[in-house]
């Protein structure tokens, strides 16, 4: 293991959590998950804790799951509220925590340094009444009924889902060529061709 | 000139001619409502059982889904409503043809019911007017069906001629509210169990 990255090991009822420092977790992920022996090759889920005690730090937590080995890891990483609420993203190494990850932002206001699109994921991308699950934030919001009425009703639903966005038109390059068979047919939408070579001038 | 007696005993019948045209538009509009559901959570459940073989609201003419709100009469909202979804239920209301109902399904649906909390609507009123509140946690199919008939009650008590019980279109205010902000603050004030929390931080 990476050399001062392991603060604290626990193993209790037959589940290993590890606390690693927050500067070396990109550096721990990637050893766990590449090294021969570990092969944590699956990252079932990101989430984050706070406690009652306004002094104990917020916890980071990622649940690791090697495929081949069928064994299991709790990585925690410590982010104390006074200093920068950040940590780094682990997207590289899973493209699944790209979404675990904005929920996490979301709900905590955990940045996630690295992170290709950190956006808000369940609440909507205008919301402004904070995290919701932080501790400091009431159970019914910070803003009254009825201005979370009035927001709600001014937002323009299509501003985030535009159907350019659901389209998959602009990958089409990218697609297997059946799929994009299927798509010329105008099953799910339509691709543009390519446009025509250029004619030469004396063709009818 | 008969008097009143001999034209009774001849099989007439008299009425007022606007009397006629109500009868006759609010039975076809009551008896063939088209609606238009909106399933969020467990209420679209019921929705769906009241919509099968065993309850069948076809009996009730409601033969024909609509899931278009373009060709719906009456909207059933049925589930939990949360803020993200407000704008969308609004703009499915507003492309509704009018005439058109609304029918609130349960109880979060009705008041938010146990979701008092930051992301959830406290009752699709201060959204849509709301003509029938079903309440049931959810509701059984003979929970919506008697509200159905109750619908059913209410639009054959509609006229088109008397400015009161007359059907209106209710736009949004400008600020973009249905309601007055104090209104929608009383009406999403906490009950029940939930009075013991409270806003703070």
């Amino acid at each position: 293991m990476i050399p001062g990255a392991v603060r604290e090991a626990v193993a209790r009822d037959g589940e290993r959590v590890v606390y690693i420092a927050r500067d070396r977790l990109l550096e721990a992920m990637t050893w766990l998950k590449n090294t021969p022996g570990q092969q944590f090759n699956y990252l079932v889920d990101v989430t984050a804790v706070e406690f009652r005690d306004r002094e104990r730090p917020i916890e980071v937590v990622y649940f690791l799951r090697s495929l081949e080995r069928r064994a299991d890891i709790r990585i925690k990483v410590e982010l104390h509220p006074a200093d920068e609420l950040a940590v780094d993203s682990v997207w590289s190494l899973w493209h699944g925590a790209d979404w675990l990850e904005r929920e996490v932002y979301d709900m905590f206001g955990i940045t996630f340094r690295g992170h290709p699109d950190l956006r808000r994921i369940l609440m909507w991308e205008t919301y402004a009444e904070g995290y919701p699950l932080r501790k400091s934030f009431p159970l019914r919001g910070r803003f009254s009924r009825a201005e979370q009425v009035r927001q709600a009703l001014n937002a323009n639903p299509e501003a985030h889902y535009s159907l350019e966005e659901l389209s998959i038109a602009e990958a089409g390059g990218d697609l297997p060529e059946d799929m994009r068979d299927r798509l010329r047919r105008g099953e799910r939408g339509v691709i543009p061709d390519p446009l025509p070579p250029p004619q030469s001038p004396g063709s009818p | 000139m008969k008097r009143v007696g001999e034209v009774q005993s001849q099989n007439f019948l008299l009425t007022k001619f606007q009397d006629l045209v109500d009868w006759a538009v609010n039975s076809s509009r009551a008896n063939s409502l088209w609606p238009m559901p909106f399933g969020t959570a467990c209420c679209a459940i019921e929705f769906m059982a009241t919509a099968a073989s065993r309850y069948d609201f076809a009996r009730f003419g409601m033969e024909r889904q609509a899931f278009s709100p373009r060709q719906a009469d009456v909207l059933i909202c049925a589930g939990r409503l949360p803020f993200k979804l407000a704008p969308v239920i609004r703009r499915i209301y507003d492309q509704m043809p009018q005439p058109k109902w609304v029918i609130s399904m349960g109880a979060c649906a009705s008041t938010g019911g146990v979701f008092d909390n930051y992301a959830m609507v406290q009752g699709i009123d201060t959204i849509v007017p709301v003509d029938v509140y079903v309440p049931g946690c959810p509701p059984r199919p003979e929970g919506l069906l008697y509200g159905i008939l109750l619908l059913h009650k209410k639009i054959k008590g509609e006229s088109l001629f008397d400015a009161v019980r007359r059907r209106e279109e209710q736009p949004l205010d400008e600020k973009g509210l249905r309601l007055a902000p104090e209104t929608i603050d009383e009406i999403s004030e906490p009950f029940g169990n939930s009075v013991h929390q409270f806003r703070s931080s």
